[in-house]
């Protein structure tokens, strides 16, 4: 099955500073892909080509079987801008129902979308008077209008509340098992670690790790950290065992790579009388990232 | 297409209830009518014309000024406003063409046009028949007049657009809006009035005056409605120098102008980036 979104070699240059350089990628059907990157990595520059609003200058573009800004394709595609704004003086409703409009739908259907949104309370006022939160949940209520088959989302859950981010995800968890392919773009990185299927990591216009969260810690390699609580006054021979490692107030920290993670447990395990417990600590998603997007210059 | 049209239409009618412009536009053309039609009572005797006439010819002059001023204040922020709002990104996402979005924004200001000047010379006419029964006479006059604004509304209503695409800051664009505004209908006439004098009968007035006056949307405007009222008698300027165009060529440039300007606020459309 051909993925709803396709990419090769896609290059784009804005006065002659390369913005995108060569970035290939694919979202299939039902999936959650994260595009993570610093500011000004070229995040914001790939969306708006994937939406048609500028032009590639080389590459292959694919987005729901036909080529990106067209008629087909924008029927078939929503977008959430970073920081979503609206003309103040209308209401959610009537803002709403205009999008709904475009897209060939009954408004009728706009207060029950502002209903999933958490938005119903405020329809009828002006969106000159929502907060930051409300207004991204306007956006997040056009995106959802007339079943898109690709969700191109930009910094989705800025100015969110932490419920109103959980919301999110099971909105969007929900619109994927229904089979939209959904790319969104956060710095938010713990929130996209639980949240979706494959994360993207452009850094300086180029794509320069791409996988599950798992495969890109394996790519990594890097140290595990193992927090090892002695029972009282046991540290000692802790620190005689593992000469490299470090005391942290009671505890004592180790590290080692992923392959030798076993076998240091297994030593630890052999002092297991001296041992009160044992916490095992993974490579964070924020080191992760940095490790890739230090690794281009960055 | 049409449901399309419509949508931004009633979107843009929206906004321009909240924001007081259907106010503010009726507000005008009825106190500068209602002014208009007390001033000019005064020479009616001596015309010979019925009162609603003499109230046209009045209006007629009167418009030029106001018409093309609220058109363009109407419009100055259509593509600028959304770019500095930043909704234009997010509108262009939608399976809605440019030229879409332009042809509802024109339904709406228009109809926001044709309930002022209905208001206006609405007020202006009963005032007239009330005072003079035989007012009724000037009623086709009336009526060409409405017809005409309206076509020289949607005129600058395009040509507000066209500025608002290129300027893509709404300052910017309102400044441009007020130079073409002064051009058009002030400097224009009086440029042409000094060359006229200046040339004294030469190939310049015979020739390129009056090209120049139907180039002119508003010049067509005020010369439309004049011949066709035979007021060039009341009128003054550069209204009395043009009884020699003949009333088709005005007519077609009255015609021509809305359409010239819709083209041209789409290709400066077109070719804004967002």
């Amino acid at each position: 099955m051909t993925p709803t979104l396709d990419i090769a070699n896609l290059t784009k240059t804005f006065d002659g500073v390369k913005a995108l350089s060569d970035v290939s990628l694919s979202v299939s059907r039902g999936e959650r892909v994260a595009l993570l990157g610093h500011n000004g990595a070229g995040k914001s520059t790939l969306m708006k080509i994937i939406l048609g609003l500028i032009p590639a200058d080389a590459g292959r573009i694919d987005v729901c079987g036909s080529a990106p800004g067209g008629p087909a394709a924008r029927a078939k595609v929503a977008y959430l801008p970073e920081n979503a704004t609206f003309h103040s003086a209308l209401t959610g409703l009537e803002q709403i129902a205009f999008y709904m409009r475009l897209r060939g739908e009954s408004p009728k259907g706009a207060m029950a979308l502002l209903e999933r949104v958490g938005l119903a309370h405020a329809a009828r006022r002006r969106i000159g008077t929502y907060s930051k939160g409300m207004r991204q949940r306007v956006g997040l209520a056009q995106a959802l209008i007339g079943h898109p088959s690709l969700l191109v989302l930009d910094e989705p859950t800025s100015g969110l509340d932490p419920v109103s981010r959980r919301d999110f995800y099971e909105l969007l968890d929900g619109l994927a098992a229904e089979g939209a392919a959904i790319l969104l773009s956060s710095h938010a990185l713990t929130e996209v670690e639980a949240r979706t299927d494959r994360l993207l990591i452009l850094s300086g216009g180029q794509m320069v790790a791409e996988g599950t969260l798992n495969a890109l810690r394996r790519k990594a390699a890097l140290p595990v950290a193992i927090q090892v609580s002695a029972i009282n006054g046991y540290d000692v021979d802790l620190l005689r065992a593992f000469p490299d490692a470090i005391k942290l107030g009671n505890t004592v920290r180790l590290t080692c790579t992923q392959d030798d993670k076993l076998d240091t447990l297994a030593q630890v395990a052999a002092l297991r009388d001296k041992v009160a417990d044992i916490d095992v600590i993974p490579p964070s998603l924020e080191e992760i990232y940095a490790h890739f997007s230090r690794r281009s210059g960055q | 297409m049409i449901e399309r049209i419509y949508a931004t239409a009633v979107t843009e009618i929206h906004i321009a209830r909240r924001n007081r412009w259907v106010l503010i536009a009726v507000v005008l053309m009825v106190v500068f009518s209602l002014v208009l039609s007390a001033v000019g009572s005064a020479p009616v005797g001596g015309l010979g014309a019925d009162r609603l006439s003499v109230t046209v010819a009045s209006l007629t002059s009167l418009s030029v000024y106001l018409v093309p001023l609220v058109a363009l204040l109407m419009s100055f922020d259509a593509v600028a406003g959304e770019v500095e709002r930043g909704t234009l990104p997010l509108l262009l996402t939608y399976p809605v063409g440019r030229g879409e979005v332009l042809l509802g924004k024109l339904l709406a200001h228009s109809t926001i046009l044709i309930i002022a000047l209905v208001a206006g010379y609405g007020a202006a006419a009963l005032i007239a028949v009330a005072t003079d029964p035989a007012a009724v006479a000037g009623f086709g006059a009336l009526w060409r007049l409405t017809w005409t604004s309206v076509l020289l509304g949607a005129t600058f209503l395009g040509i507000g657009y066209a500025l608002s695409a290129l300027a893509r800051r709404a300052s910017g664009a309102a400044g441009l809006a007020i130079g073409v505004w002064l051009g058009l209908v002030v400097l224009y006439d009086l440029a042409l009035l000094a060359a006229v004098v200046a040339d004294d009968g030469g190939i310049f007035t015979t020739q390129v005056f009056p090209t120049a006056l139907l180039a002119n949307p508003a010049d067509a405007f005020r010369i439309f409605n004049l011949t066709a009222s035979q007021a060039t008698a009341a009128a003054s300027g550069v209204g009395a120098a043009a009884g020699a165009l003949p009333l088709w060529q005005t007519l077609l440039s009255l015609c021509l102008w809305p359409l010239a300007a819709l083209g041209l606020a789409t290709l400066a459309f077109r070719r804004a980036e967002p």
